[in-house]
């Protein structure tokens, strides 16, 4: 029985620079990176040191909460160097890729005849493991709980983001070797979302309950998603895996191989090309964008604009981005840019802001904050664009004084920072909302586990 | 270059000093900043606090601007009474104006220069940014006080105001009553006799009392508690030719704010909506006791109770009340549920009070400020609600 997901609530946020539909194949870069920052809430133990040989698929490092977690070089080659910051903090491990690629073998497996226990034991022994994310607290998942379900959402709605049906195509038979295997994973069901009129390549899995999402952003948000199919609970569990990261542990059964290469999308309006490319994770960002970019004052953004994480041209590739972004840097004054009409960004107010004027137009948003850090003043703006049963100016606040009765009571448990990506896009007060969360988060974790 | 880089250069300069905060203040009036995004999402909408103030100040200019012609018209048509004959005509002249300029806008001056010097005072104290609350309290100010309020008053008024009803709580965005009501209140308390009574609605009417050419300045809120008779139209009252607070009387423009407000979403329509309704409920609840002859016209109530309850919505500050005082969205009722019943319980009590309170009648005031300190605990009810929910669906679970 599916459940399909209508919400009104939200906002679509029409930027310029969507991708085109043309995939270009990156050759190799000289250099990748995975950075422990990537896996929120890990803490690295390292495996591999300076001058090691490493294989594409051997592990680089192992989580310290749980040396099960292996975290898999993305290339073969030699790791050149393990970037520390502050008190010794690994930061990054480099590796310099070798010209002919070599691959670690876990042997192929058929899930369908695989316990449960079989598939976690395969997804730990090849670096899988970290794809399989969970709710509350939006971490890489804990082995030892049972999730009461788990959620796919293949439907993208967030500003430019990839085109999942484009990006997954031809991808079937990985997608189908995946969820069988995940399906293991769980005593509950599998939900899969997919966009109410698109032609998903999951659309047509077996084994699983398919909802159809429309509405604005952000409905292809996998924390909207859990919220109106099976909400969570204080005590329950639920996991998380995006599509693509299904392709790469599908494949990983039918090739006994990790193949880290997934779609890009490089979008916004500074790339002078926005189009698809195929580039592996931890790639380095100059290598990705080529000559594609034009970077005199950019942002360049592994992510959407919402979440995504800023990185610089001798930046990586995020781990689990399928997404890099472009815009530019908005660091210049604007005359009364306080009191004069506004046609040129987007606003949910009509306060001299005529972008209700045009909803289907695309603007090029910079990086301004339009305004500065104040104390929360309006009150009812967020509801209009959070589809959650949830007061969340009232949960911010109690994460901010971190009262830990009130942020479970609030809902704590049911959302993530990026649940609150457009209530911190439209706030007056320009509060920093997903690191509100996100810090809020990260002490419940420590305090109730 | 120009202006825009030297001012760049003294920000740098200022910079992490005890004067940045009064300097930025200054500069961000000039230029949006060239702050941009860190950490978070990386692109923001157009929308800041400023831009939110400056659309309030907008909505009250009209009533600003409609007073300063109100308070010659006024003053003239006390002295020659066949003036109110034909308002409209006799309501847009230089001569009214002018009385407006001498008596209005140095309250406007006194509220913003000294509202803004405290503000900037503990800014510069405390080091942080001046925010933008007092912008609209510096405007509402001089909007609800009697024409002939001493400027000496309204200084020490407002330092009270800001200092003690927002300062000492953290500032704009953490205090519990709005500041120009706690403003207001501190005048209403401090200095009766300035504030209330049958002279101080009028400019020069208290100069006159006891003299030959003494004038009357009685309120039509003030005749109906006396049971007196009132001489003005319904479209006096609508359009607001009546003594009064300087920016409250013409609930014609005061509704074409309202209806600014609800159209740029920056006030809330949950409130100014439920408390005109709840205003509206009490009314009518005192005309269906005159109606029943419960009360009979000996009684002191019997006037008010008798306003029919549209007219409850006209005179006196209601609607200015419920469209600019009421909304004010730090101290109201923050939940939309919440703001339905904060709303309503302000515009209810506010005519009760009005009714019922023997000294000075008039009870919007009152009636927001006793329901500012209530909306939080609305808020805390609603909000019970939805963490009951939130319960119930785990019980229903492990059940």
């Amino acid at each position: 029985m599916s459940k399909d997901i209508r919400i009104k609530k939200g906002l679509d946020i029409k930027l310029v620079g969507a991708a085109e539909k043309t995939t270009t194949t990156i050759s190799l870069s000289s250099f990748y990176a995975v950075r422990p920052e990537d896996f929120h809430g890990i803490t690295p133990k390292l495996i591999a040191r300076e001058g090691t040989e490493v294989k594409a698929g051997e592990a680089l490092f192992y989580s310290k909460s749980d040396e099960r977690i292996l975290f898999p070089s993305p290339v073969s080659g030699k790791v050149v160097e393990i970037v520390r910051g502050a008190r010794r903090k690994v930061l990054a491990m480099k590796i310099a890729a070798d010209s002919t690629q070599e691959y670690k073998d876990f042997g192929t497996k058929d899930a369908a005849k695989m316990s449960a226990e079989e598939v976690k034991e395969y997804l730990f022994a090849s670096g899988c493991w970290p794809f399989v994310k969970q709710r509350p607290y939006d971490v890489i998942a804990n082995p030892n709980q049972a999730p009461k379900a788990i959620f796919v959402s293949a439907y993208a709605s967030a500003p430019l983001a990839a085109d999942l049906d484009f990006t997954l195509a031809g991808k079937d038979a990985e997608l189908q070797a995946a969820i069988t295997a995940i399906s293991k994973l769980t005593e509950g069901k599998v939900h899969v979302s997919v966009g109410a009129n698109s032609n998903s390549p999951l659309s047509s899995l077996s084994g699983v309950d398919i909802h159809k999402v429309s509405g604005p952003h952000p409905s292809g948000n996998v924390g909207t998603q859990i919220a109106k199919i099976d909400p969570l609970n204080k005590g329950e569990v639920v996991w998380v895996l995006t599509p693509q990261d299904l392709v790469v542990i599908g494949a990983l059964f039918l090739t006994g191989k990790l193949n880290l290469t997934r779609t890009i999308a490089l979008t916004g309006s500074k790339f002078s090309k926005p189009q698809y490319v195929t580039a592996i994770a931890g790639a380095m960002i100059a290598d990705v964008t080529a000559k594609n970019l034009e970077n005199d004052n950019t942002r360049i953004i592994s992510g959407n604009v919402l979440s995504g994480k800023e990185v610089k041209e001798d930046g990586f590739l995020g781990y689990y981005d399928n997404q890099i972004t472009a815009i530019p840097e908005g660091d210049d004054y604007e005359l009364f840019g306080w009191n004069k009409p506004v046609f040129n960004k987007i606003s949910t107010s009509r306060a001299f802001t005529f972008s209700w004027l045009t909803p289907k137009k695309k603007y090029d948003l910079n990086t301004n904050t339009n305004g500065e850090h104040r104390a929360f003043v309006v009150t009812g703006a967020y509801e209009q664009v959070f589809p959650l049963d949830i007061y969340p100016m009232q949960l911010l606040k109690a994460f901010m004084y971190k009262d830990l009765d009130e942020m479970e009571a609030l809902g704590g448990y049911e959302i993530a920072p990026e649940d609150f990506a457009l209530t911190e896009f439209i706030c007056v007060s320009k509060q920093p909302h997903q690191k509100i969360i996100r810090e809020g988060l990260d002490l419940m974790r420590e305090e109730l586990g | 270059m120009g202006l825009k880089q030297n001012l760049h250069n003294l920000k740098e300069k200022y910079k992490g000093t005890k004067m940045a905060p009064a300097f930025n203040a200054i500069h961000t009036f000039l230029y949006l900043p060239n702050e941009v995004t860190h950490g978070g999402t990386h692109i923001k909408a157009a929308d800041d606090l400023k831009r939110t103030m400056n659309i309030v100040i907008m909505a009250l200019i009209p009533c600003l601007i409609f007073g300063m012609f109100n308070a010659g018209y006024q003053h003239y048509a006390a002295i020659d009474g066949s003036l109110r004959a034909a308002p409209l005509a006799n309501f847009f002249t230089l001569d009214n104006l002018w009385i407006g300029v001498i008596k209005v806008l140095p309250l406007v001056i006194v509220s913003y220069g000294i509202g803004l010097l405290v503000e900037f005072i503990f800014a510069v104290i405390k080091g942080h940014e001046v925010e933008e609350g007092y912008l609209v309290t510096g405007m509402l100010v001089p909007l609800i006080v009697p024409v002939d309020t001493p400027l000496w008053m309204l200084a020490v008024a407002v330092v009270f105001g800001v200092v003690i009803g927002k300062e000492v709580f953290g500032g704009t965005g953490m205090n519990i009553l709005n500041p120009a009501l706690t403003i207001r209140a501190f005048l209403f308390f401090a200095y009766p006799t300035w504030m209330s009574g049958d002279k101080v609605w009028v400019y020069d009417a208290v100069n006159k009392a006891g003299t030959a050419d003494a004038i009357s300045g009685e309120t039509i809120l003030g005749s109906y508690a006396q049971n007196h008779e009132v001489v003005y139209t319904l479209w006096d009252k609508f359009f607001g030719f009546i003594p009064g607070s300087i920016g409250e009387t013409s609930t014609f423009l005061i509704l074409l704010g309202a209806a600014f407000l609800i159209f740029t979403k920056i006030g809330s329509w949950r409130i100014i909506l439920s408390t005109f309704l709840g205003a509206a409920v009490m009314g009518f609840i005192f005309n269906q006791i005159v109606a029943a002859d419960i009360i009979t016209e000996s009684s002191k109530f019997y006037g008010l109770m008798n306003t029919v309850w549209y007219e409850h919505l006209l005179i006196g500050g209601l609607a200015f009340g419920a469209v600019f005082m009421a909304t004010d969205p730090v101290t109201a009722a923050q939940t939309n549920k919440g703001k339905w019943i904060y709303g309503f319980l302000a515009g209810f009590l506010a005519i009760m009070i009005r009714v019922f309170n023997p000294a000075y009648p008039e009870g919007v005031m009152l009636a927001i400020l006793l329901m500012n300190v209530f909306a939080p605990t609305i808020d805390h009810y609603v909000v019970q609600g939805n963490i009951k929910k939130r319960l119930k669906r785990t019980k229903v679970k492990t059940a």
